[in-house]
């Protein structure tokens, strides 16, 4: 019969519609505005209102999530950064786009280069945020940062990271990536256990 | 099986057919036979005619600068099945001129002008050779070896200047323009007449004098600028009243030069780079690169690997299909409930792209050997649930919406129909070639990776027109569907990398042609290596755009708003088209 | 939106009034007015137009800004997202996209790739970021900015609306707005402002040459 398959269509829109409603009363107070609910409305078996509300809500990205990378460095005891970076060149070598600029540092006194780097740019405009320069850093120094809000009204004073801007705490790592964190700690531990082993049979 | 019955696996000696005029290609890791350019157009034929190598997939131009030549490698398939026929011609480079393929094989039409645009290979005897990515006037051609671009540093990446140089500087304040420009010396912008679109007019068809004194040919451009064109995608087409005489597509607006970047780049920096080719499956072109590159090193990914890869590209093709759907209906002027729907599934899955490796559509995931990161129980539980539970549910949800309702079957039913032969001829690829009634699927023609071990079906449809093209979709993300569920029944624990991790790969002087089945049709990646860390020649087949080569045969005779919803049911994404 | 946002500050309603009655300035309401019905213009570039589609979608329904309505007439719109990478094919077409769009009007770079060229900036036919061209109101960086970025930088533009004074934007003075001259393709990119910085480099390379075969051939 004409006609039949457009009811049809309408009749899978107008449930879509009824079942927000629906939703809206099981989940009550629930729904909007908590974490749980931002949850449920992530969740395979959604139905109803998809929307997550930003910025009030915010839908929480996972640990593996990527966006700009960003140097770590572990606070010193009289609070001075250390940055971890060696400025090996290994991610300015193994990014794609070439965005990553290293200046080496050299000891003034004796002019020889010291594994801390000097300057350490990355044009953010160019970064593809691909995550190698993280995935392949054999100090663990660069890492993918989870931050996205960051629009700016004017690139060329804030779209190249300096050190000063790429530079974040051990402890935002930690924060931010928990499980990789533990992971690379206890890896560390147990190099550094290893070594001490060594040395001591030596 | 009888001596005299050809296998389909297996590849007839050339040498022996036609000797004196084929030559086994023995340079080491090189397959396939050189033929001399005056030979190519018999060799081809009785291939085609007599061997049933009847679908043309790739045409690749190679400047090999150190020897002085210039090549021109085809692939040749037998839409029955079986690995491809290499052919390559070879030409010096001061005079770069072959005879070219469209009158045997339509689907060369695109690829040429490409070749010509790109390399300056001249085909003779091509119908429209024009430029097809670049603009006409556009000095120089670019993947020249010896051709340099504006922001040029260095041949190879990585550059020194970064590290450790430590040389700081934005591209933009070396060029003398501020600019990514350059000009030929002594060019005088004032004397400069652009050369206007004539050029593209004057090829469309028009109305002759004598079928019809009373209607008028106007001519129509819609693009680049166009909510249907599905991104910077431009048509000229000649109308006759409503009905569409002639119709050109114009692309080239999204061209970023990836061929170009990509031979400059290291083998493993190209792959984030091919996210962006298809950027809604980005992870199906890492698939393709990543079979091209480890067939050349010749590594094998372990089994856990394996079955990773096949569910991330099966998840990949239905969030393709899916958005496809949504965006066709979108087309044929459903604004967007349809599309609505089908972003709500997709979000889903790109929720599981972005858990495991870490973005939603640039995933980045494949290495060499391998992928990046494991996925962990609880995401393999997600994945589960998705594919046991919701998305068939979807998919049956779509079935009823839109199968059945009149106004798509009105406008669908019919419209844009492309023949067995044709689609064949154009070298189309992916659920156009099937809808038209040709059952090839890569996954099943020339199996990779573990297809050969999981059950699923080729869909296939006869009708070739745009209804068809939409139960194709449908019917494949059942297939997919059915994929994925064997998959995550048998993922295998295990490692997810063989060997290590390493950001310079060894890859040995030679060359390979990895395609996979992407969600648009064969995707391929044509990888030349000379032994360097970076790759010498880097060629994409790109399926959405050998598939726009059959729009013409799809949109002629039909009215002009049909030709929209045609676009919409080939299902192209410029990124591809345009590289 | 609420009342708090349009009352000037420094005004006091009285508790039985509240949600009827506000206190404004002209300029206050008119940005107000503005900042929450910005129509984005209906035009994807490249992959970046995927997640601003994903935006437009419902996980994150720009109807909530008041842009729900997107559309492809330049004519009818008030934001430009520029949401990929801008080639030099397609420069000349944004150029004249943007000169037709009505003003006030307001022009988003979305992505690495407009911002600055991204990661495809060194490629022959890539653009260095819009602002070459157009006047570029909020960046977003990211290849793609996920859709909360992208929220994240049109919230951002609003912000920025609101703060504007109508004394001195450009739309509100007298005369008519200058058009952006269009790009020319010729061998390469050419923009009109430029011609003569381009006549004057390429003779200097024309004479360096000349001289240098000069001395190839002594
Ligand atoms: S960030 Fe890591 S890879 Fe990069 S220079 Fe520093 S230590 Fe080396
Ligand atoms: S994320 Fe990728 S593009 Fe960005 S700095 Fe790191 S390696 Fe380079
Ligand atoms: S910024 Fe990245 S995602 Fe956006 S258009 Fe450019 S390459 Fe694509």
């Amino acid at each position: 019969m004409t006609g039949w398959g457009i009811l049809k269509s309408l009749w899978v829109t107008f449930k879509h519609l009824v079942v927000t409603y629906i939703e809206d009363l099981r989940y009550g107070k629930r729904r909007y505005f908590t974490p749980e609910g931002v949850e449920a409305r992530r969740s395979s078996d959604v139905r109803g209102i998809f929307t997550v509300q930003y910025p009030e809500e915010k839908l929480p990205v996972p640990e593996a999530f990527r966006y700009l990378p960003f140097l770590i460095y572990e606070e010193g005891p009289d609070g001075e950064k250390q940055m971890r970076c060696t400025s090996c060149g290994i991610c300015a070598k193994v990014c794609p786009p070439q965005c990553i600029w290293i200046v080496r540092k050299n000891d003034p006194q004796t002019g020889r280069p010291i594994p801390t780097p000097a300057a350490f740019y990355i044009d953010v405009d160019i970064c593809m945020n691909c995550g190698f320069c993280a995935e392949f850093c054999p100090f663990d120094a660069i890492k993918m940062d989870h931050d996205y809000e960051i629009a700016s009204y004017d690139r060329l004073s804030e779209h190249i990271y300096d050190l000063e801007k790429l530079a974040k705490p051990v402890t935002y790592y930690a924060s931010i990536r928990p499980t990789d964190y533990a992971l690379e700690e206890a890896a560390r531990a147990q190099k550094g256990s290893a070594k001490k082993a060594e040395t001591t049979a030596g | 099986m009888s001596e005299a019955v050809p296998r389909i696996a297996q590849i007839p000696n050339l040498v022996d057919l036609f000797p004196d005029k084929v030559q086994p290609d023995t340079r080491p890791g090189y397959q396939g036979y050189l033929v001399g350019r005056e030979h190519l157009l018999e060799v081809v034929q009785r291939l085609r005619d007599e061997y049933g190598y009847d679908y043309l997939s790739s045409v690749t131009g190679v400047d090999y600068l150190p020897e002085g030549k210039m090549e021109v490698v085809y692939h040749l398939y037998k839409t029955l099945g079986g690995p491809a026929l290499v052919l390559k011609v070879q030409m010096p480079r001061e005079d770069p001129r072959v005879p070219s393929l469209v009158p045997l094989y339509r689907g060369a039409e695109f690829q040429e002008r490409e070749a010509w645009d790109l390399l300056g290979i001249r085909f003779e005897g091509h119908p429209d050779l024009r430029r097809i990515l670049m603009w006409e006037g556009f000095a120089g051609f670019p993947l020249r070896k010896d051709w340099r671009e504006p922001y040029f540093e260095e041949e190879a990446k990585p550059f020194k200047s970064r590290w450790p140089e430590g040389f700081v500087f934005r591209a933009e304040d070396r060029n003398p323009f501020g600019d990514n420009v350059q000009y030929p010396p002594g060019f005088d912008p004032e004397t400069w007449t652009p050369p206007d679109d004539e050029a593209i007019y004057r090829v469309l068809k028009r109305a002759s004098e004598e079928d019809d004194l009373h209607a008028d040919t106007l001519v129509v451009n819609l693009g680049p600028q166009h909510p249907s064109t599905h991104g910077v995608f431009r048509m000229v087409v000649s109308l006759s009243e409503e009905t569409i005489l002639d119709l050109k597509p114009v692309m080239g607006y999204l061209h970023r030069n990836h061929e170009k970047i990509g031979e400059r780049n290291t083998f493993l920096q190209n792959m984030p780079f091919t996210d962006r080719l298809d950027y809604l499956c980005s992870m199906s072109n890492n698939f393709g690169y990543a079979l091209a590159v480890e067939k050349l090193m010749g590594v094998k990914p372990p089994e856990r690997a394996e079955y990773i890869r096949v569910m991330m590209a099966e998840l990949t093709r239905f969030l393709n299909h899916i958005f496809a759907i949504g965006f066709l209906l979108n087309d044929l002027g459903a604004y967007f409930t349809p599309a609505l729907y089908a972003i709500e599934e997709r979000e889903l899955i790109l929720d599981i792209f972005e858990a495991v490796s870490g973005s939603r559509m640039m995933c980045n995931y494949f290495r060499f050997g391998g992928v990046a990161r494991d996925v962990s129980p609880d995401i393999l539980e997600k994945v589960r649930r998705l594919v046991y539970d919701r998305l068939p549910r979807k998919v049956d949800e779509m079935d009823e919406f839109l199968t059945r309702n009149e106004i798509v079957r009105e406008r669908c039913e019919g419209v844009g129909v492309l023949t067995a032969e044709q689609a064949i001829a154009n070298s189309a690829s992916g659920p156009v070639l099937r809808a038209s009634g040709v059952p090839y699927d890569v996954r099943r023609a020339e199996p990779y990776s573990i297809y050969d071990r999981l059950e699923f079906d080729v869909a296939v449809r006869y009708h070739g027109d745009i209804y068809d093209r939409y139960l194709i979709r449908l019917d494949e993300m059942r297939q997919s569907l059915r994929i994925l569920q064997q998959v995550v029944r048998d993922i295998p624990e295990g490692p997810i990398m063989t060997g290590k991790p390493q950001y310079q790969v060894r890859v040995p002087p030679g060359e390979a042609y990895g395609r996979v089945e992407g969600p648009k049709g064969e995707l391929g990646f044509y990888v030349v290596s000379n032994g360097k860390p970076n790759p010498w020649r880097y060629h994409v087949r790109a399926p959405s755009f050998i598939n726009l080569t059959s729009l013409v045969d799809m949109a002629r005779g039909a009215k002009v708003a049909d030709v929209v919803a045609i676009l919409g049911s080939i299902d192209i994404v410029l990124g591809e088209v345009d590289r | 939106m609420n009342e708090n946002e349009m009352t000037s500050p420094g005004y006091e309603i009285p508790p039985e009034l509240r949600h009827q009655v506000t206190i404004t300035t002209l300029e206050r309401i008119y940005n107000w007015g503005r900042a929450n019905s910005l129509w984005p213009m209906m035009f994807g570039l490249a992959c970046c137009a995927i997640e601003m589609i994903a935006t437009a979608a419902s996980r994150y329904d720009l109807a909530r800004f008041g842009m729900e309505v997107m559309r492809p007439s330049p004519r009818q719109s008030d934001v430009l997202i520029v949401s990929g990478t801008v080639t030099k094919k397609m420069v000349p077409q944004i150029v004249r996209l943007y000169n037709q769009m009505a003003e006030p009007r307001y022009v988003i770079a979305m992505g690495a790739c407009a911002s600055g060229g991204g990661p495809f900036k060194e490629g022959y036919n890539v653009v260095s970021g819009i602002d070459k061209f157009i006047p570029v109101d909020v960046y977003i960086p990211g290849c793609p900015p996920t859709p909360q970025a992208l929220l994240n930088g049109l919230i951002a533009l609003q912000k920025k609306i609101k703060r504007q004074s109508l004394r001195d934007l450009p739309w509100y003075q007298k005369g008519p707005a200058e058009p952006i001259p269009v790009p020319v393709l010729g061998p390469d990119l050419m923009d009109p402002r430029k011609f003569a910085l381009i006549r004057e480099v390429t003779h200097r390379q024309a004479v360096q040459d000349q001289q240098e075969g000069e001395v190839a051939h002594e």
